[in-house]
């Protein structure tokens, strides 16, 4: 593709270098670490599911009672395996048998990696290859159907009723969406352990459950027989359960994943060690089941002013293309985010969004762009915000976007009635159809607002990016660098499921799925 | 009344006894409303529409477009004149009685008979993970160009962020020795944000701290009436900015002291 921007080819460069160092300066830390989300994961992929009479679920109570027993350090594998070993009754008996107090696996010595991964490694194999049965039935669904050019549109449910939600992803399929995200209840991500079942009380939301993912696959993979279209469905693997809703999401074929650790240190409290670790195996996960990734930037400018703070998203963008390389992520799983959040009163604010947006482009080609619509100066006046989300679905269909969050014309009012879905649908197919080679025919005058503008916002990120490699990004995260929030190293939420590893950690999962990644033979294991 | 240009023989002088809808012409009774039907998009569907647009006052509704949005899910985009009128001498509604002032004013007003600074702390609590609303009073940078408190000379703000207990909102209060505790609840559904409400003014009276603090709540479905029948000082809708939040607050501290 060649540059319309005549971007500062040094200055990209520069940046991605600087957020290389600042990523793998925060991966010596994750490596050091395991929390207690990554070992309920742990559990998960070895098959372990349900929950007590109270609703605790399984993983929670063995990953508890090693935590209790201060054992997290070694990993709940092996402590598993020893159980297997010396105590013969069936995996599903683990936590009944813990909860009566039947059986107490902290006792056991750790064994040897080599005896966990061969004990484990039926269990293993068996969670993983469906995981990875999962990921070609999603390639031969796009081998059947063909794979949707340009960008794909995704819209919400929220109606917090898992079969109700049902109902408006069917009807949304119809109308020509893409992508169906099941919207979580508000407040899930700081529950620090997963709902169980179908759900249908939600606030704002419905529960992400395994159970609830799996219903919403089943109807779009029917609905999506009917179209003959493969419907994408869309997450979160936020909050203090990342890499357990991961897990879940590449059980039962999920496609897309919110995932950020910055979103959640940020505006969720969640504590920053907790998050960074938490990520790592939840995007090690993603990229072994070969989910796309969404990151969160373009949340940075509902608090941050969009012209003055752009240079932030861009930055942030960067940090997270770093984090999901190190995670083994292809770049056609990173979904960075962005967004249309100028305000409408700024004089020639189209220009910079314009700018923006396909400066994002051309920064990471490879990268399915998810390009936010407008929601901060959104106003109960439907009818200026249904202007508002064409200008975005403009600059969308111009600069190629790839995941395309449609605009809801009552955005400020409620969450969206399903004809308010269906108008953002039409707005977007309209302007998609009668627009769809525009970008293509267009060029940018030299040195023009656009051009100056795009190499405004990638100069501040350069040098942004330059002081935060400088200082390191906890420090960074503490001085109110993104979106003006500041959070420190040891404050936010989930801090005390954090533990340094021994020696003797082992987690047979992640070096299973890396050791694949990286094209290893995973024999050797 | 029909669309013909001829027959337009409503009375043309404002009765505000007798307050209708206007359209292009006084006392037309022009309104538009959609909404969706579960039923398919046929001849049916749309005998359906009116007959649902007249129970409502539209005695002889338009049915301008009938929209598919799937099978089975119908919108119809209907325009009417509706039958009924309203009483506009006999309506009352509470509002926030202070006077806005400006920033400076403000500021003044705070030198002149405060005389040390205004601590204000502030939270999106609950569940609710919004951070819109109390960003927009607090902050620096304010919304729409009207600055947020923290701007302000002589008020001292403490903005918690959103998700956050009233347990600790009211300790935090208590830690800084606020004058002024603002609450913002911006996403709501099942009228989870009302159960909130009551249960932090129950807090508050339950540790008798109700009148140490001026407690003020916002969002865009909290009217001062309803903030005041909670048991709040007051309430503040959308289109409300930091001045006026804070020339209430203001005078509000000057009348206790």
């Amino acid at each position: 593709m060649k540059s319309k921007l005549n971007l500062n080819k040094d200055n990209v460069d520069k940046a991605r270098n600087y957020a290389k160092l600042i990523a793998s300066d925060i991966q010596k830390f994750i490596n050091r670490h395991t929390t207690v989300s990554v070992e309920r994961t742990v559990c998960r992929f070895l098959g372990i599911d349900g929950v007590n009479e109270l609703g605790v679920p399984y993983p929670n109570v063995i990953v508890d009672h090693l935590l209790k027993n201060d054992k997290l350090q070694y990993g709940v594998a092996t402590f598993i395996a020893s159980y297997l070993k010396y105590e013969r009754f069936p995996l599903q008996d683990l936590g009944t048998r813990i909860d009566e107090g039947l059986s107490d696996i902290s006792k056991y010595d750790v064994l040897d990696k080599k005896e966990v991964y061969s004990i484990l490694s039926k269990y293993i194999s068996d969670s993983l290859s469906n995981v990875r049965q999962n990921a070609s039935l999603r390639q031969s669904y796009y081998d059947k159907f063909g794979k949707k050019e340009g960008p794909l549109l995704y819209v919400i449910v929220a109606t917090g009723n898992i079969y109700e939600d049902v109902v408006q992803a069917k009807a949304a399929a119809v109308s020509g969406a893409d992508v169906i995200a099941v919207i979580r209840s508000t407040g899930q991500s700081l529950l620090d352990f997963v709902p169980y079942g179908p759900t249908t009380e939600g606030f704002g939301g419905t529960y992400a459950t395994q159970e609830n993912f799996r219903i919403m696959r089943e109807a779009l993979d029917d609905i999506g027989e009917e179209l003959h279209r493969y419907i994408h469905l869309v997450n979160y693997a936020s909050g203090l359960c990342m890499p357990e809703i991961a897990a879940m999401g590449a059980m039962e074929r999920l496609d897309m994943m919110l995932n950020d650790s910055l979103y959640g240190i940020l505006f969720r409290d969640i504590n920053e060690q907790r998050t960074f670790v938490d990520q790592y195996f939840s995007r090690v996960i993603n990229a072994y089941a070969g989910i796309i990734i969404n990151t969160g930037e373009d949340n940075y400018l509902t608090t941050s002013d969009a012209v003055t703070e752009a240079h932030t998203v861009l930055a942030s963008q960067f940090i997270n293309e770093q984090f999901a390389k190190l995670a083994h992520m292809k770049e056609e799983q990173m979904g960075l985010g962005h967004a249309f959040e100028i305000d409408p009163d700024v004089e020639n604010g189209f220009l910079y969004e314009l700018a923006q947006a396909q400066m994002a482009r051309e920064i990471f080609p490879n990268a399915p762009l998810k390009y936010m619509p407008p929601t901060k100066h959104m106003t109960g006046n439907i009818f200026r915000g249904y202007v508002q989300n064409a200008l975005f679905n403009i600059v969308t269909t111009t600069t190629n976007q790839r995941i395309h969050l449609l605009g809801m014309l009552t955005e400020a009012v409620h969450t969206p009635y399903m004809s308010d879905r269906h108008l953002a649908i039409d707005n977007a197919k309209y302007i998609g159809t009668t627009m769809k080679n525009f970008g293509d025919e267009i060029q940018f005058k030299k040195n023009g607002i656009i051009q100056t503008r795009a190499n405004k916002v990638l100069d501040d990120a350069t040098e942004l990016l330059r002081e935060i490699s400088a200082i390191g990004m906890f420090e960074a995260i503490e001085r109110g660098v993104f979106a003006g929030i500041k959070r420190t190293k040891t404050g936010g939420k989930g801090l005390d499921g954090v533990r340094a590893k021994h020696a003797q950690y082992c987690n047979p999962i992640i070096d299973h799925m890396i050791k694949e990644l990286e094209g290893g033979e995973i024999d050797e294991l | 009344m029909s669309y013909d240009l001829n027959g337009k023989n409503f009375d043309r002088n404002l009765d505000l006894k007798n307050l209708r809808p206007y359209g292009d012409t006084l006392n037309d009774g022009k309104v538009q409303i959609s909404f969706t039907l579960p039923v398919p998009n046929d001849e049916k569907g749309i005998e359906a529409a009116r007959a649902l647009a007249m129970k409502m006052g539209l005695p002889n509704p338009l049915i301008a477009e009938a929209i598919t949005l799937d099978p089975d899910h119908t919108m119809y985009v209907v325009y009417g004149t509706v039958n009924h009128t309203v009483d506009y001498t006999d309506i009352v509604v509470q509002t926030v009685d202070a006077p806005s002032l400006s920033r400076h004013e403000i500021e003044d007003l705070i030198d002149a008979e405060i005389k040390r600074d205004v601590i204000v702390v502030g939270a999106s609590t609950g569940t609710d993970a919004h951070t819109v609303g109390i960003d927009a009073i607090m902050n620096m940078k304010g919304f729409g160009g009207h600055y947020g408190l923290e701007r302000y000379r002589n008020i001292q703000t403490y903005n918690m962020g959103s998700q956050v207990s009233n347990e600790n909102l009211i300790r935090k209060a208590l830690d800084v020795q606020a004058d002024v505790i603002l609450i913002s609840q911006t996403v709501t559904q099942k009228d989870v944000h009302i159960h909130n409400l009551v249960h932090f003014i129950e807090l508050l009276e339950a540790e008798h701290l109700r009148h140490r603090f001026i407690v003020i709540v916002g969002g865009p479905r909290i009217s001062h009436e309803l903030a005041k029948e909670l048991g709040f000082d007051a309430g503040f809708g959308p289109r409300k900015y930091a001045e006026d939040v804070a020339s209430f607050f203001v005078q509000e501290l000057i009348h206790k002291t």
